[in-house]
């Protein structure tokens, strides 16, 4: 009986102090939604060759880079997945916790998609005008250069009349996702120094880039969460609602939803290769150099992701949404992959 | 003389008034319920099923005298290159197509893991392999859910996933009687997968399991225990006051704070693996200990004084008294306070979702220690899935969710009903 108990009592110490450094032999990942599909399926792919399957969590990009930036050793993701590139405060965070090594590496492109229920009249958007139907505060329609107001905008038509006329309300990513980021720099940033507002707003000794970003809080605009699926049920429930997300979602969902073209551009799988479609963006992932070597498969699992058969032209991501990348900048990848090429 | 009957008819009618609204209360409550269940089960209950499509395999073109394959060892057969072999055997159902694109839409009829499949039959009848076999291989999603009328058929071809040929093939394949409706046995053992006809909550059913086990391990023993001191030992003081207030506090703390705390110290203070079912049971068991603090001290306070002080009335010590005689007499309700506890602990997501349960993982956990997901948090997760197979997948991991947690909670109530004594 006696002895039972201190068992008992040792197991329950030890399982609470046992501090650190369990060795790992699968590979973490963490990071964006939007890279979290791709992921997955590579990952699932590489668990059947042998080693254990990656686990994959999707954080958004910004959780995932606090997680990656957070230091070197087995109690931290080796690699962290990113709608956008890294910034250079992460690099510093990174850097300031000893994760310095890091490897860049491009898996194709995506082309964010402003969608719409399939029930509802096509449409077609400007930077501009979105700009202007999101944005907390946009330059007077009176005297268009002099003033900041806020938003007064209630139907699209009120904006131009060549667009739809009802109510503006749209469905945006939170601020955490790299969706939101990409959006705000791809959309609200060009829209809002087309409309003037950019420089007001610096004339006002504002930091202009983060103010062009926020958005009117009377309801019109709704912050979605990261459930991109529930976003898709309630752009179909209502024909005059809009919402963005990634490619892969309007692909998988093409039976209840269409998107809206950008500047007369429609996403397609050749504008978004070639950036002609106005709002592509690259997607990325970032491993720690001082991981390979110390988890095991990391070396494995990056030529896994970037061979042919997984996101060249014809590979199994293409098949989910992914947009290949052009052979030149394929080969520059898989090289970067062969040498562990780090980012400055 | 003040009249009793003068106002007794007014007085009945206002208690009908209020049984009719108590009545229609209940009937709220009740169709609330039921709806809640009928829209579950009418869209999970065909995740449980599964397409499956016959075709012929000629095995002894991998080995020409098939009774070879006897002596081979599973892990030999696993390692042959079946993959150019396999997509010939599916191409032979229409031995017509030559064009290379009606090729790969006709495999994509099938699950990408038709070498698999037709691996694992090979291995499971080895002994006795004929030459010819035929195989089930389980139909891709975009097909099983045309099946379960679950996809329109009768949209543009350009707006389905589903192309025409594919329709036409399929059409072909039933009339030959090649498809079969069957069991989804893999939905129950397998792991998470990014192909939905594949994918499994076995993983995270042993997940939860897991978890639960770690919560009823740390829990039980530390909550019965501070109970038993706190009821029968402590002295009533501020300090004892002072734990009391907070225990109560602690049982009203949201969910999400203690997978906060979880993050803060058990992750990072500890250093315990992220995602693993042991810290997400030290989370949870942070969450239960309070429940089975109160209900174990609600039960110890039902047993009436008598039997302590008969016991110390023949001679036993205060312990003895306690052990023997007052702590079983309570274990009823202790029990039922923790099985509540653990009811509540497995439907949890907010703290798990912190702690980094939510991951995808494919392999079906064997330790505490490995990454896991558990059931709450599979709902989660493919309830943000693009693919239109997850859909009934994540109502079917309702359905099991809900299961379980029924069967947690008539337990509960079984127990009470067995043991419960009336003073």
């Amino acid at each position: 009986m006696r002895l039972i108990k201190v068992l008992i009592l040792t197991a329950f110490v030890s399982s609470f102090f046992s501090v650190s450094s369990f060795a790992r032999d699968t590979i973490k990942i963490v990071g964006s939604s939007t890279v979290y599909p791709y992921a997955t399926v590579v990952a699932e792919r590489f668990g059947k060759s042998g080693f254990n399957t990656p686990v994959i969590e999707s954080t958004g990009t910004g959780g995932g880079m606090k997680l990656f930036c957070a230091g070197v050793g087995t109690d931290h993701p080796d690699v962290t997945n990113a709608s956008r590139k890294i910034k250079s405060k992460e690099v510093a965070l990174c850097e300031s916790n000893g994760v310095t090594d890091i490897i860049e590496i491009v898996i194709g492109n995506d082309g964010l998609t402003l969608a719409h229920s399939l029930d509802a009249n096509d449409a077609d958007f400007t930077q501009e005008q979105l700009y202007l139907a999101i944005a907390a505060m946009v330059p007077s329609p009176g005297n268009f250069n002099v003033k900041l107001i806020e938003n007064p905008y209630e139907k699209w038509s009120d904006i131009d009349p060549s667009l739809p006329d009802h109510k503006i309300e749209i469905l945006v990513a939170p601020p955490t996702s790299g969706t939101r980021d990409a959006w705000n720099s791809l959309i609200m940033k060009k829209g809002c120094k087309a409309a003037g507002a950019y420089k007001l707003w610096e004339d006002a000794g504002e930091k202009a880039k983060k103010k062009c970003a926020v958005v009117r809080e009377d309801g019109r605009v709704i912050e979605a969460g990261e459930n991109d699926t529930l976003i898709v049920q309630k752009l179909a429930e209502d024909p005059e609602r809009f919402g963005y997300f990634g490619y892969s979602y309007l692909l998988a969902n093409e039976d209840k939803i269409k998107s809206a073209a950008i500047t007369g551009i429609l996403p397609t799988l050749a504008g978004i290769q070639d950036y002609s479609y106005p709002i592509a963006r690259p997607l990325q992932f970032y491993v720690k150099k001082a991981h390979i070597g110390v988890v095991p498969g990391i070396e494995e699992f990056l030529a896994a992701f970037t061979s042919e058969n997984a996101m060249g032209e014809d590979g199994y991501l293409t098949d989910i949404g992914l947009v290949a990348l052009s052979d030149g900048d394929a080969s520059d990848i898989r090289a970067r992959v062969a040498n562990l090429e780090v980012i400055e | 003389m003040f009249d009793v009957s003068a106002n007794l008819k007014k007085r009945l009618k206002s208690e009908r008034r209020f049984q009719i609204l108590c009545i229609t209360a209940i009937s709220f409550a009740l169709i609330f319920v039921l709806i809640l269940f009928l829209n579950i089960f009418s869209s999970g209950y065909s995740a449980f099923y599964k397409t499956t499509i016959a075709i012929e395999v000629d095995y002894s073109q991998v080995i020409e005298d098939t009774s070879q394959f006897a002596t081979m060892s599973d892990d030999e057969i696993n390692k042959l290159d079946l993959f150019r072999f396999s997509k010939k055997s599916i191409y032979s159902l229409f031995p017509d197509i030559e064009d290379r694109k009606e090729k790969k839409l006709l495999i994509r009829i099938f699950s990408i893991e038709y070498e698999d499949e037709i691996k694992q039959f090979l291995i499971k009848n080895k002994e006795n392999i004929n030459k010819i076999e035929t195989v089930y291989l389980t139909a891709s999603d975009d097909v099983d859910q045309v099946r379960k009328g679950n996809y329109p058929r009768d949209l543009p071809e350009e707006r389905r996933r589903i192309k025409d040929i594919q329709l036409e093939y399929y059409d072909i394949l039933e009339n030959n009687g090649r498809v079969k409706y069957v069991f989804n046995i893999p939905f129950l053992t397998r792991g998470d997968s990014r192909e939905p006809e594949l994918a499994g909550v076995g993983g995270s059913i042993v997940g939860s399991f897991l978890t639960i086990i770690t919560v009823l391990i740390l829990s039980f023993p530390i909550g019965i225990l501070a109970a038993v001191y706190l009821q029968e030992f402590a002295r009533s003081n501020r300090f004892t006051d002072f734990i009391e207030i907070n225990i109560n506090n602690l049982a009203a703390v949201p969910s999400i704070v203690f997978g906060l705390l979880g993050l803060g110290i058990i992750l990072n203070v500890f250093g315990l693996p992220r995602s693993t079912p042991l810290v997400g049971g030290i989370v949870l068991s942070l969450m239960t200990l309070p429940t089975i603090i109160i209900a174990t001290r609600a039960s110890l306070r039902a047993v009436p004084p008598s039997i302590r002080e008969g016991a110390l009335a023949v001679g036993a010590t205060k312990m003895q008294a306690v052990m023997h005689h007052v702590v079983p007499l309570a274990m009823p309700g202790a029990l039922t306070g923790t099985i509540i506890g653990l009811a509540q602990a497995l439907g949890e997501t907010a703290p798990l979702l912190l702690i980094g349960m939510v991951a995808f993982v494919v392999d079906v956990p064997s330790s505490p220690l490995d990454a896991s997901a558990s059931l709450p948090v599979q709902v989660y997760l493919w309830a943000e899935s693009a693919e239109r197979g997850y859909v009934e997948k994540t109502s079917a991991t309702i359905m099991l969710l809900l299961g379980f947690l029924i069967l947690l909670n008539l337990a509960a109530v079984l127990i009470r009903r067995k043991f419960e004594t009336k003073w």
